[in-house]
Formats: structure tokens, C-alpha cells, sequence
């Protein structure tokens, strides 16, 4: 028993699944009610459900979408892109720019909504590709390459729109609504689609692939991976080309979600829950191995957390504050001292039940 | 405690998960003794060193320093140096981006570090009275591997230690400066500090030491008289077993018996931007030559250019009589190339991925990025060349930093042989490996060669090369000075040839 403790407090996936657990008994004992899903009706007559688990899914979606991505950065790079809300911005004006042209309150789409994404997709990428470039070939420390669209990129975003606030609304346009609620006939709000589509493509990509070996060997020794054969530039620049997508994902979203953009607020401060996805899903942030089910996971505790608070009427100007206590708890609880310490706890506490002292040692086999 | 001992470590019990490091091990130093602590890669020796040093917990055991009755508490190096027990590792492990002085005064409490000039004052005081070629103000990182050593010593040898540990101090360094280390060694025995080397050197042993405590799998074999103890029974005790005649093994072996006047690679005018002199180089098939030359005399930048590790800035290379263009390592991998690179820790291993994954690592670049090793062919290639090269470890998943520096060798030894190169390059392939590990990659080598692929050799000791190469290319301030064969194969043409003698 002692033992499989210890082995469930070594796994990676331990804490944000403890935290997820404690979040949920917190709820169960505070309101039961927390957990009811109930089966409705939206305005437009739509089955739709709704309960507080559903906003976590629905909500958690962008976050889930961007920590994939900021994980592959996280390991090629030893480091963190900052500018994934600019980013977002961008993106979603990109998608606003190209489906209104030149009219703001359009009647009628200019292009499929699947072509603007795809263009908005591009055009992520290259950004995204900017800061690689600066990172794999100046070698200037992620942060501070990323710093630069950080506050640049909300301005380059209204610049697209000539600072004017594209509406599409439901009479222009039904179906580009969908991305961000719900489409018609299923309840399930559409994002958690799109989330469980990226997490299958990333997966696929990580198993037909040798991407995580690249990633990781590259994150780990860049020289000796140089001298096995791999191209460190091209796969830093890899790993920021697919948060590019993963951004321009969660651009299509957020657009949708609000039928408009707002340039300054639009997936303000998301940058930093995502690296905070990828810290508490186990994952190093200086590089290396990594495990995209850790951070995809974090991004869930987190978006549990804000739904929790949210649900205690905590006022969001106070959120911050209540989110980062939390958030300082479970770092700490998660930080490499605390779990060595933890670990040894177990290990005396399982040497003290037998006499030998090859104990220790058959405690870990088993 | 014994009479004149500084230390004592009595029944020392170390675990790590799957493996029993050190169990039950007694060691005493005594006061103004230079003591050799011997065995094979992972016999246990950096361990017992990192529990004394507070590095590792221990778990079991106690030590006793010198004057006191009860047992020291050592829980980190900050301990260890307090008690006055002082560390060399055979890694560096100061900071390259500080300074020399900054890295001598570093994590002492000591006012000098706040007067920066008086600080780089004593520092240039202490290596000049040690003759170390090195600027206290100058940034660490910039120095050769050697004086980055020395400093380390410096440092150690500055706080007034009374246990001085040497773990494998004289790997990267050449003769000259292993002689100024060992007269450096003598004045601090001679001052009563008691001195724990670590070497896979058996003739260094012989030079300095006074007394050899021998480990094996963890456990004591015993301690002894350096006069009782002759260099074959010291070998075998090592090893556990009798050791084959080691000069032999060339005769053994048999020599590839195909066309040996097929040229496998061919350089010409080859240069790069480490610095090295335009050079011409040639290898036939089965044949294994060698690199010879002191530190920093271009031998590892000779190899670099052919697989173009470094960039290569001019020249002509052809593979089987073709010509080919090697701009980068990936290029001269798909020719047929493999490089084990000198720098284990920086240039070889990738330290968090597990062994499988460094074994693989090569073959799966050059399959590419859309075809990656099933699970089946992964297990089974890493199996078998765990089998095959012997590699000790606990399982094929573990990360290979927990294995020593022979098992890690192997691994990206294993990493080359997978791809089943045309031409392979070892670079300092034994550095910092036991003797045993050694004798079998020297005949590894040779199999090799007699079943036809072509090998280039380097290595600081040169009878390591004479007893493998048929030929050796001498290299003295990066260039190419002469070729060796035949009967001029021999430690006196050698160093003829280096100093630049007459023949």
C-alpha cells in the first residue's frame, strides 16, 4: 500500500489529477450542485446542456489547445512564448478581416469560413515563425524574442482592421457562431470537438512521427543531437510553428465565441495560464522530456479553478488573487524539493516496516 | 580509528533503485598518504566519494575524521568543505561563465569576494605559485579543458583541505601537465594532507601513490601496500578474474581479408574553421588508423572536419571514389559515417532520454522524421546491443545519466554500431573507462576492422594505438607532421615525430 503511494506520488500526472480531485471534493462538499448537467433549451430552440462542467470543458477548450502547443516550445526551447494572446488577437482579426473585407457590418460573408482560417492559420505560422527564428538562429531567450509581438501584436491585430471592430452577426452569418457555442442538434458545446480533434492530430503526429524524440533530444543537448544528425534550428522552429496553429485554432474560437474582437482585452493574460498548463502538468520548464497529457490536463485544473471561483461569486477583479494562492500551492506541491522530500517520507516509512535494509531497494521494484 | 588517520569510513551502504552501489565498504585515509581508489566503472568508487562528499545520502554506515570520537555529519559538499574534505570531479563542475577567481572563491565564506581586485590578486598569487597558465580575471569558459581542471585543483587546494579528493583529475590532461599535477600532489603530501585518486591510469598509480584500496560491484576487495601489489594482480583483482595478455590482442585477431587496397574514404586539402592546416588523409578498407598528437595539437578537429561536425571551409572528400559533399553531420551519416565524439557529457549523450532512446537516437535520424522504429524494433535493437556490448544497466528505460561513464560509452558506442557505419570514427572512445570496459572495446575495434569496416582510432594513450592501429597520422600544432606504419609503429618514433626529432 505504502508503495503504491510512493509510485502515485512519483507519476507526473499526480498532481494536477490530486488537484483536480481536491477542486472537485471542495465543490461536492460546498454545493453538490456543482455537478448537475442539465439537458436545455437556447434561445434559438437548440438542445443544448449546461451545467458548470460543461463550462469547464467549454471554456478550458482555448487554454488546452495553446498549452499543447506551448509544451512542444516549452521542450525544444527551454523556453516560453509570451505572445500567444497577441497572437490570438491576430489571428482572430485575420479571420474578422477576411470574412467582412472592407465592411464592418457585412450582410454577407466574403469568403468560406474554413478558407479565413485557414489563411488566419498561415498567417499564425509565420508569426509564430518569427520568434522561432529568433530563438533557434539568434539564440535570444524565448521570453525576450516573444516579448516583442507580446506588445506589438495587439496593435498589429486593430492595424489589420484599420482599428474598427468587425460584427458579423446571427442575420450575416449562423454557422460562424458554431465554432464557439453550439451547432444545432448537439448539445455539446462545439469546442470540446475541436479540442478532442487537435489532442487526436497531436497524438498522431507524436506517434507517426519522431517528433518527440527531436523535440526532447534537442531540449535536452542540443550540440550531441547536432552531432547525431538532427537540425536544432528547424526543430525549435517546428515546435513554434505548431503553437502557430494552436493559436490560430484558439483564434477561431474566441472570434466565434463573441461574433466580434476586442483588440486589448481578447485573450488577455492567457499566455501565462498556459505556461502554467505546461508547469503543473509535470512538465520541466527549462526543457527536455515533456508529456502533452500533463499539460492538457493543467489546463483543465486551472479553468476548474477559475469556474470554482467564479461560482463563489468571487468579484474578477479579485480572481487573480484568490487563483494565484492556489496556484503558489500547487507549484510548491509539485516542485522537484517537496516531491524528493515526500518520496523519502514513504521510503522510511516503508524500510521502518521491514528489517532488512535491502528494503529500499525492493520497495522501488514493486 | 587507526593510527595517523585523517579518515575513516566504516561499513558504507549505498542503494539506488535496482542497484547496490556500495554495501558494507571500509576505507581509511591516512595523514601525508596518496591513495588510490581502484576498480572498474561502476565498482562503486564516485560513489563512495559523493557520500563522503555529502553529494549522496548514505544509507548505512558512519564516517570519523580526524580528532573527534563521533561520527561526522556529511549531508553536502558545503558540509564536506567545512570538515576540510575538498573535491576534484572528473567533470568539471565550476561555472564556465564566471571567472577564474570568481570560480577559486565561489561558495566560500570569505570577505574576498567583495574586493574584486584583491580577489584576482590572490587568485593569479595561487596559480602562479601552482604554474598554472591562467589569468584570475579571465572568464573560465575560454580556457582549454586542462586549465579549467587545474583551476578546479587550485580552488580545492586553497582551502586548507585536510582530505584532498582527485576523481579522475588527469583524464583531460597531458603529460606535461600530469607531471606539474603530480609535483603539486607530492608538496601537499609532504605537507601531511591526505590525498583519495581516482584514475583508470595504472601507470600514474604506480608513479604516485603510496597505498590502493580496490573496489568491485560495490563491494571492498581489499587494501593495499603499493610495493605488495604488482600491476597484474592489481588488474585481476579488478576484474575478479585473470586478465588475457593485453598486449596481444592485436596478433590474436585476425586482419580483414578482403581487398585491403580499396580506399574507403579519401580527403584532400581538408580544412575547417577550427583551425586546422589544410590535410591530406586516406582509409582502406578494414583498416584501423590513428590520430596521434598532444592535447590540442588538431587530431579531434581532423575527424570533426571529415564528419562535419565542425565547418569545413575547403577541401575535396570522396567516399569509394566518389566525391561527396559533407557540410553536415547528417550528410556524412547517409555516407556511411560514424563519429563518437570526444566530449561524452556535452557532445554524446543526451543525459534526460533513456537509454533506448540514445541507442536509437542515430538510426532514427538517418530513417527520418515520417518513419520512426516500432515498438518491436526499438526493444529488440536495444536488447541486443545491450547484450551484445555488455551495457549495465537496470533496465533499457532507465535515463542514461544514472549509468557510469563506461556504460554511457558503450551506449553511444552501441548508438554508431546500429546504423553498421562504413567508416567509423572514435574519438577518445576509452577516456575515463576501466580497464576491463577498454580491453573490449580495443578488441570490438579490431573485430570490426577483420569484418571490413574501415575505423579511425584516437586516444592520449598511445600504447592503446599502437596495439590497435596499422598506421598513424602525427599531428603536431595542427598539422599533419608524418605517418607511422610498419616497423617505425613504435613509442620512440612516436615522440620523435611529435617533438619533430630527426628520424
Amino acid at each position: 500500500m505504502k508503495n503504491f503511494l510512493k509510485k502515485l506520488v512519483g507519476m507526473q500526472f499526480f498532481i494536477p489529477i490530486a488537484a483536480l480531485l481536491l477542486l472537485a471534493l471542495f465543490n461536492l462538499i460546498a454545493d453538490p450542485s456543482f455537478f448537475r448537467i442539465t439537458l436545455g433549451q437556447n434561445s434559438n430552440g437548440d438542445p443544448v446542456l449546461s451545467g458548470y462542467l460543461i463550462t469547464i470543458l467549454d471554456y478550458g477548450s482555448e487554454l488546452a489547445i495553446l498549452a499543447i502547443g506551448m509544451t512542444l516550445v516549452t521542450a525544444a526551447t527551454g523556453g516560453q512564448d509570451i505572445s500567444v494572446g497577441a497572437g490570438i488577437a491576430i489571428a482572430g482579426s485575420v479571420i474578422l478581416k477576411m470574412l467582412c473585407g472592407s465592411n464592418t457590418r457585412p450582410t454577407e460573408l466574403q469568403m468560406p469560413i474554413m478558407l479565413a482560417f485557414f489563411i488566419a492559420v498561415l498567417v499564425s505560422i509565420a508569426f509564430s515563425c518569427f520568434n522561432g527564428v529568433l530563438v533557434a538562429y539568434f539564440n535570444i531567450q524565448p521570453m525576450v524574442a516573444t516579448l516583442i509581438l507580446f506588445t506589438a501584436g495587439r496593435s498589429i491585430a486593430a492595424w489589420i482592421n484599420n482599428n474598427e471592430l468587425p460584427i458579423i452577426s446571427s442575420e450575416c452569418s449562423r454557422s460562424f457562431s458554431y465554432f464557439g457555442n453550439f451547432i444545432p442538434g448537439i448539445p455539446i458545446p462545439t469546442p470540446v470537438f475541436i479540442v478532442a480533434i487537435t489532442i487526436v492530430i497531436i497524438m498522431l503526429l507524436l506517434k507517426f512521427t519522431t517528433l518527440k524524440l527531436y523535440t526532447q533530444s534537442v531540449g535536452i543537448n542540443p550540440k550531441s543531437s547536432r552531432l547525431n544528425g538532427l537540425n536544432p534550428e528547424l526543430i525549435k522552429i517546428t515546435a513554434f510553428a505548431i503553437l502557430g496553429v494552436c493559436v490560430a485554432i484558439s483564434g477561431l474560437i474566441k472570434v466565434s465565441r463573441l461574433s466580434t474582437i476586442n483588440y486589448s482585452v481578447i485573450a488577455k493574460d492567457i499566455e501565462m495560464d498556459a505556461i502554467l498548463a505546461v508547469a503543473l502538468g509535470g512538465n520541466a520548464l527549462s526543457g527536455g522530456k515533456f508529456s502533452t497529457w500533463g499539460s492538457i490536463l493543467g489546463a483543465y485544473v486551472i479553468q476548474f479553478l477559475t469556474t470554482t471561483l467564479y461560482k463563489l461569486n468571487v468579484s474578477s477583479d479579485a480572481l487573480p488573487a484568490y487563483k494565484a494562492v492556489v496556484i503558489i500551492i500547487l507549484v510548491v506541491a509539485s516542485s522537484a524539493t517537496v516531491r524528493e522530500k515526500v518520496g523519502r517520507f514513504f521510503k522510511e516509512l516503508s524500510s521502518g516496516n521491514a528489517s532488512a535494509p535491502g528494503a529500499g531497494k525492493g520497495g522501488v521494484k514493486a | 580509528m587507526r593510527e595517523g588517520a585523517v579518515l575513516e569510513m566504516r561499513g558504507i551502504c549505498k542503494f539506488f533503485p535496482g542497484v547496490r552501489a556500495l554495501e558494507n565498504v571500509d576505507f581509511t585515509l591516512c595523514k601525508g598518504e596518496i591513495h588510490a581508489l581502484m576498480g572498474e566503472n561502476g565498482a562503486g568508487k564516485s560513489t563512495l566519494i559523493k557520500v563522503l562528499t555529502g553529494v549522496y545520502p548514505m544509507d548505512g554506515g558512519e564516517i570519523f575524521l580526524e580528532g573527534d570520537t563521533r561520527a561526522a555529519v556529511i549531508r553536502s559538499p558545503q558540509d564536506a568543505q567545512k570538515v576540510g574534505i575538498s573535491t576534484v570531479y572528473q567533470e568539471i563542475t565550476l561555472c564556465p561563465n564566471l571567472s577564474v577567481a570568481e570560480n577559486m572563491y565561489i561558495g566560500r565564506d570569505s570577505v574576498k569576494g567583495v574586493n574584486w581586485k584583491k580577489m584576482n590578486e590572490d587568485a593569479d598569487k595561487i596559480l602562479q605559485s601552482l604554474d598554472i597558465p591562467a589569468k584570475g580575471s579571465r572568464q573560465l569558459g575560454s580556457c582549454s579543458i586542462a586549465v579549467q581542471q587545474m583551476v578546479a585543483i587550485a580552488r580545492a587546494v586553497d582551502m586548507d583541505c585536510k582530505v584532498l579528493i582527485l576523481d579522475e583529475p588527469t583524464s583531460s590532461l597531458d603529460e606535461q601537465e600530469v607531471a606539474k599535477l603530480f609535483g603539486l600532489m607530492r608538496d601537499l603530501k609532504k605537507k601531511g594532507v591526505g590525498i583519495i585518486f581516482v584514475t583508470h591510469f595504472l601507470d600514474q598509480v604506480y608513479e604516485v601513490c603510496d597505498k590502493i584500496t580496490v573496489l568491485r560491484d560495490g563491494k571492498l576487495v581489499g587494501e593495499y601496500v603499493i610495493e605488495d601489489l604488482p600491476r597484474v594482480q592489481l588488474v585481476s583483482k579488478m576484474l575478479g578474474k585473470d586478465l588475457d595478455d593485453m598486449s596481444d590482442i592485436k596478433s590474436e585477431s585476425k586482419p580483414y581479408d578482403g581487398n585491403k587496397d580499396e580506399t574507403v574514404l579519401e580527403c584532400r586539402g581538408l580544412c575547417s574553421n577550427a583551425g586546422i592546416k589544410p590535410f591530406d588523409f586516406h582509409i582502406n578498407k578494414g583498416e584501423v588508423n590513428g590520430f596521434t598528437g598532444l592535447l590540442g595539437s588538431g587530431r579531434s578537429e581532423c575527424v570533426r572536419a571529415i564528419f562535419g561536425a565542425d565547418k569545413v571551409i575547403g577541401g575535396k572528400v570522396m567516399m569509394n571514389g566518389k566525391e561527396v559533399k559533407i557540410t553536415k553531420p547528417i550528410q556524412a551519416m547517409n555516407c556511411g559515417i560514424a563519429y563518437l565524439p570526444e566530449d561524452r557529457k556535452n557532445d554524446g549523450i543526451v543525459a534526460d532520454l533513456s537509454v533506448k532512446e540514445n541507442i536509437l537516437l542515430a538510426l532514427q535520424v538517418m530513417k527520418g522524421f515520417f518513419k520512426p522504429l516500432t515498438t518491436a524494433q526499438a526493444n529488440e535493437f536495444t536488447e541486443q546491443y545491450i547484450k551484445l556490448l555488455d551495457i549495465k544497466t537496470a533496465s533499457a528505460n532507465t535515463p542514461i545519466k544514472a549509468l557510469s561513464g563506461g556504460n554511457q560509452q558503450k551506449c553511444i558506442l552501441a548508438r554508431w554500431l546500429l546504423t553498421h557505419p562504413q567508416y567509423l570514427i572514435l574519438d577518445e572512445p576509452t577516456r575515463g573507462i576501466d580497464v576491463g570496459t577498454k580491453i573490449d572495446i580495443q578488441k570490438l575495434v579490431l573485430k570490426l576492422a577483420s569484418e571490413g569496416t574501415s575505423i579511425t582510432f584516437i586516444s592520449s594513450e598511445t600504447d592503446e594505438m599502437l596495439r590497435t592501429c596499422s598506421r598513424l597520422v602525427v599531428m603536431r600544432d595542427r598539422k599533419v607532421v608524418g605517418e607511422l606504419s610498419g616497423d617505425d609503429l613504435n613509442q620512440n618514433m612516436i615522440m620523435n615525430t611529435i617533438a619533430g626529432g630527426d628520424k
